[in-house]
């Protein structure tokens, strides 16, 4: 087998190989550590964080369903000096990829905020700033849903940042392209997508909502083609990166999304299901592109 | 944790709705009392976080209830059927933290890890009495277990039909065991009784639904006395004093 390179160019980090964790569905990846070794992966996406350390939803915060899961963790996290003082240092220590803090906030004040504090902390790579959360009120996905408000976040936390910065963008809107553009025009370095779809579950025999806070954010392979489609469509219409992020959970599916236009794929609730995920598709890749004639990984980004 | 491959040797109803389930594995597995594991079934998105009852030098024994559509699939698979855990995960009981004699105190299919306990307990020459509450006398399951060990079972039934009619916390008033830690396992009322019954030092076991059952998805968090704490990977196995009832 001629030797494959996995490697990708996002934002002019290398990445070894696309494969990223999701942010929420891998910790701050410490968690994993003795698992397995985290060197293999080409980022790790942290925790979302908030200014200020958040308890997060009541339990249960997790329903099962058809190919997926809801989640309504509502941005359990120890606050951005935790990330930036405690957090990403100690994964810095035993790892090496690209290391991305993910941002939440509550105004657009709190997120140039958590940026600033991110940006200068140097074990942190890539800024993701969370406009999609579905789980927590007057916050997170009320960003996302609209253009302005997904403009003005931007250039808020772009004055603050020099690092590269991602949105993260929620499904739950009519129009994904619009926002990626107003992004797009704002500054980003780079969309995410996509976040959770919100969701709900009722236990019949309770006659009462699965979720403590009734509605969460629905992910796994059901989503998948939901989000290869906004990934396709934000590729070709943005110039900037696209990760890609939804139902991913095998060496195909990370293919298929960068023939779509991702540069970088994130898994996410599939973590959940099998911890092991990641250097399994890792592993598989090569085997896969020999298969499909794929030399080098960065070729087909958007082919499709 | 690791993720491993396991063969059932045996799957079948001991009391009502309730089966044991004999699981084992190519290579030793190490397990304390208290963990769990996370069994994941075909079909079903999410994996089963099942509480360890006994450790077998290449398996595990569970017991489980059948609750839901999940369950309900565990308890129609054969022998021989292959099964993917994830394990050990939790924290476990603390039995070396027992002076001399320890009250195992169960509810329901609480029961269940309490057992290894028992074993671990007498293995480093503590005694243990073993109290068992169930709603009625077609649940039990255990008891015999329990006594074929050497010790004390005192059982309790809501409807009286076997031993004290009542509580764990009833059986307990009445026989008055001689302890110095207990360790219980059981539905959160029953678990809040002892608690707030019993004077002594103890360690509790809870149940949550979980996400990923290894401390990464925070799915399971409950609020402590030392703030958020993950009862998957932080317990399920808490010091009273942490419980904020």
């Amino acid at each position: 087998m001629v030797n494959k390179d996995l490697s990708v160019q996002l934002c002019g980090l290398r990445l070894n190989n696309p494969v990223v964790p999701a942010s929420g569905t891998f910790g701050f990846g410490l968690e994993l550590a003795d698992t397995f070794d985290l060197n293999v992966l080409g980022g790790i996406s942290l925790k979302g964080t908030t200014r200020e350390a958040r308890f997060g939803n009541p339990t249960p915060r997790i329903a099962e369903c058809n190919a997926g899961m809801i989640n309504s963790v509502g941005l359990q996290n120890p606050g951005i000096e935790a990330l930036v003082a405690d957090k990403a240092p100690a994964l810095r220590k035993i790892y090496r990829g690209a290391i991305i803090a993910n941002i939440s906030g509550f105004s657009v004040e709190e997120y140039a905020y958590n940026c600033e504090r991110a940006d200068a902390c140097p074990d942190i790579d890539i800024l993701e700033v969370n406009v999609s959360c579905p789980n927590v009120h007057n916050g997170g996905m009320a960003f996302g849903t609209d253009p302005a408000s997904a403009a003005a976040v931007t250039k808020a936390v772009k004055a603050v940042s020099h690092k590269p910065v991602f949105l993260k963008l929620s499904p739950n809107v009519t129009d994904i392209v619009s926002i990626a553009k107003a992004c797009e025009d704002a500054g980003a370095d780079g969309i995410t997508l996509i976040n959770t779809l919100l969701g709900m579950r009722i236990d019949i025999k309770r006659r009462q909502p699965v979720i403590a806070n009734k509605m969460g954010g629905f992910s796994g392979p059901a989503v998948f083609p939901l989000a290869l489609r906004m990934v396709y469509q934000v590729a070709h219409a943005c110039s900037i990166p696209v990760m890609g992020c939804g139902g991913v959970r095998r060496a195909e599916d990370v293919v298929e999304m960068m023939m779509a236009g991702a540069t970088a794929v994130q898994v996410g609730a599939e973590n959940l299901r099998n911890p092991m995920v990641c250097p399994e598709i890792v592993a598989a890749l090569p085997g896969l592109m020999e298969q499909l004639g794929i030399n080098s990984l960065q070729e087909i980004i958007g082919i499709v | 944790m690791q993720k491993r491959l396991f063969t059932i040797e045996s799957n079948d109803p001991v009391a009502r709705d309730t089966f044991r389930i004999v699981l084992r594995t190519d290579g030793p597995v190490a397990v304390r009392s208290g963990q769990f594991v996370d069994l994941a079934l075909p079909e079903f998105y999410l994996r089963r976080p099942i509480s360890i009852s006994d450790a077998l030098p290449d398996g595990v024994v569970l017991y489980y209830k059948v609750a839901g559509e999940g369950t309900r699939v565990l308890a129609t698979m054969p022998a021989g059927t292959r099964l993917e855990l994830l394990l050990p995960l939790g924290s476990g009981f603390h039995p070396e933290k027992c002076d001399k004699a320890a009250l195992l105190i169960g509810g329901g299919l609480g029961v269940a890890p309490l057992y290894l306990l028992a074993k671990e307990l007498l293995a480093q020459g503590k005694q243990a009495t073993a109290v068992l509450g169930f709603n009625k006398a077609d649940e039990i399951c255990l008891a015999d277990e329990f006594r074929a060990l050497g010790i004390p079972v005192l059982i309790a039934t809501m409807d009286g039909s076997v031993g004290t009619k009542g509580f764990v916390t009833d059986a307990i008033a009445a026989a008055k065991p001689a302890f110095d830690r207990y360790y219980s396992c059981g539905p959160l009322p029953m678990l809040k009784a002892v608690c707030k019954t019993l004077d002594a030092a103890g360690e509790i076991s809870l149940e949550e639904r979980m996400g990923c059952g290894a401390g990464f998805c925070y799915g399971c968090t409950v609020q402590t006395a030392n703030g958020p704490r993950r009862v998957c990977a932080d317990g399920p196995v808490f010091d009273k004093e942490e419980i904020q009832w």
